[in-house]
């Protein structure tokens, strides 16, 4: 067996403490030490969202400010999906390409008025970005800030999560649809409400000034009653992670990185080719024309066996691809993953096996998303 | 804090044993199992497979991680428990008991000797935390 410890010298967000003294189990995460769960175990806090209601700390993403009137032109041009398609109030899932197509970081673009856009981008990434998105400004009338330290931001995700954040806020949350926001008050703290997540679930996203971190995170905790069998309960970054496994998402550094298209990803559907000249546009156009060469798929087990990341998929003698996100899904209660393999073999339904340290294991390419939620 | 039972034999890679007469039964810490969190997946040996010391005999996974598991002393597999197929969560549950992994003949009992006891594991593992 061997035992991990955790490094020194890690980023915190303003919930360390908190974290530590419910329990939570610290590891680093792209530099920052963050909790891999709590007490109540990966497999708990993953079926409570899906059932109930679960609150994670993701004050560690980034966030970069966007000002002035060239705001939509200038984040137009660095992002492959269509911001003129925004309006006020509403969030795009999005990514920043590389001129070949590739993958910068996926990240949000929320709308909050015509010469106003906020990114939010993955936390291990937001150094890059920021120089990144510096480096790619030519002349537009915008101003630039990185604001990620000056919010925290706590997800509240699950079927229960609207009645548990109505608790704390006057602002109607029924009528925020699926991937908008408004601002508002939640127990008094000037916040903005998302109603976006990354579990396939319901649930809402609260960004607010760091110092209130402490105060939002306990009132929710309180006002979804945890402690309780159904209750809300703290889950940490594995549960976030068969989380969005189980519901088709993609992790940068897995699925997607500067060596892999938005196509090959599956990602062409925020890929919009005819919105005009973007970073990636060209190449992204070429290729879409001539074919993928390789495609993500999603698999699924079919015999005793866990596939893990960074696994060998082999079809007949051949090693013809590699798994990027490979885990236990605990509320589909099978083995699956997704992986690269060529264009020809991704078909459903197609066998596959997985290199599992040294033994074949065989799997079957399945549709994705893994899991849907029923609406 | 971790349960370590006095009457048992611990490794550095956090496996116990118990002996009994010629044969050591072998499985890994509670302070192992909570380490790694819900145990999802265990794989073991055959019976009459051969280990020599420290050597790999299987895996357990759980959500997050895999880890391999070791013999801490040298011999052949009498048995495997077999539950564990189907409820691999023993591990967590019962760490010294239902969660027990494999039998072994030992082929050099004196092995046993080398081992951590109860006080020096828990040491160790407090070491280690640090």
């Amino acid at each position: 067996m061997n035992v991990t410890a955790t490094a020194p010298q890690l980023k915190q967000t303003p919930l360390n403490r908190v974290h530590r003294e419910l329990g939570g189990r610290m590891v680093d995460f792209g530099g920052w030490d963050m909790p891999v769960q709590y007490a109540a175990g990966t497999i708990e806090e993953h079926l409570r969202i899906r059932n109930h209601a679960g609150l994670f700390d993701v004050s560690h993403m980034g966030e970069i400010d966007v000002k002035g009137s060239d705001a939509i032109a200038f984040v137009n041009r660095i992002t492959s999906n269509d911001v003129g398609k925004l309006v006020d109030g509403q969030a795009q899932y999005s990514a920043l390409t590389t001129p070949a197509g590739t993958v910068v970081d996926d990240l949000l673009v929320y709308r909050f008025a015509a010469d106003h856009l906020l990114l939010v981008v993955n936390a291990g990434t937001t150094d890059k970005d920021w120089d990144w998105i510096r480096q790619h400004h030519a002349g537009e009338a915008v101003e630039l800030k990185n604001v990620s330290s000056e919010f925290c931001q706590i997800a509240v995700q699950g079927p229960d999560s609207l009645s548990i954040l109505q608790k704390l806020t006057d602002t109607p949350l029924s009528e925020i649809k699926y991937y908008h926001f408004t601002t508002g008050s939640v127990d008094g703290v000037p916040s903005i409400i998302s109603r976006t997540g990354y579990t396939g679930e319901d649930g809402f996203e609260v960004y607010a000034a760091s110092d209130k971190a402490e105060q939002l995170w306990n009132k929710l905790l309180e006002a979804g009653n945890v402690g309780t069998e159904i209750g809300v309960v703290p889950c940490g970054l594995a549960a976030r992670n068969t989380l969005r496994l189980e519901a088709g998402m993609s992790l940068y550094g897995h699925e997607i990185d500067e060596t892999t298209t938005l196509l090959e990803a599956n990602l062409g559907w925020i890929c919009k080719l005819d919105k005009g000249e973007f970073l990636g546009r060209e190449a992204l156009a070429q290729q879409k024309e001539a074919g993928v060469k390789k495609r993500l798929v999603g698999f699924e087990v079919t015999e005793r066996g866990i596939a893990r990341d960074d696994q060998d998929v082999v079809i007949g003698n051949e090693r013809v691809g590699r798994v990027t996100s490979g885990s236990p899904a605990p509320y589909l209660k099978k083995n699956i993953g997704f992986a690269y393999v060529p264009s020809e073999f991704a078909n459903v339904g197609g066998e596959i096996k997985i290199d599992v340290r040294g033994k074949l294991v065989g799997a079957q390419i399945v549709k994705t998303p893994f899991y849907k939620r029923a609406r | 804090m971790a349960n370590v039972p006095e009457d048992l034999h611990y490794s550095k890679d956090h496996e116990w044993v118990r002996v009994e007469g010629d044969q050591a039964v072998v499985g890994i810490t509670d302070y192992a199992q909570d380490s790694l969190g819900d145990v999802v997946y265990v794989e073991l040996p055959k019976p009459g497979d051969e280990f020599a010391t420290n050597e790999s005999f299987g895996s357990v996974e759980s959500v997050k991680a895999v880890s391999e598991v070791f013999t801490p002393v040298s011999g052949d597999v009498v048995s495997i428990n077999e539950s564990l197929a189907d409820e691999p969560e023993k591990v967590n549950s019962d760490p010294y008991g239902a969660g027990w992994m494999i039998r072994i003949r030992m082929s050099s009992p004196g092995e046993v000797d080398s081992l951590l006891t109860a006080a020096e594991y828990e040491d160790f593992t407090k070491a280690e935390k640090e």
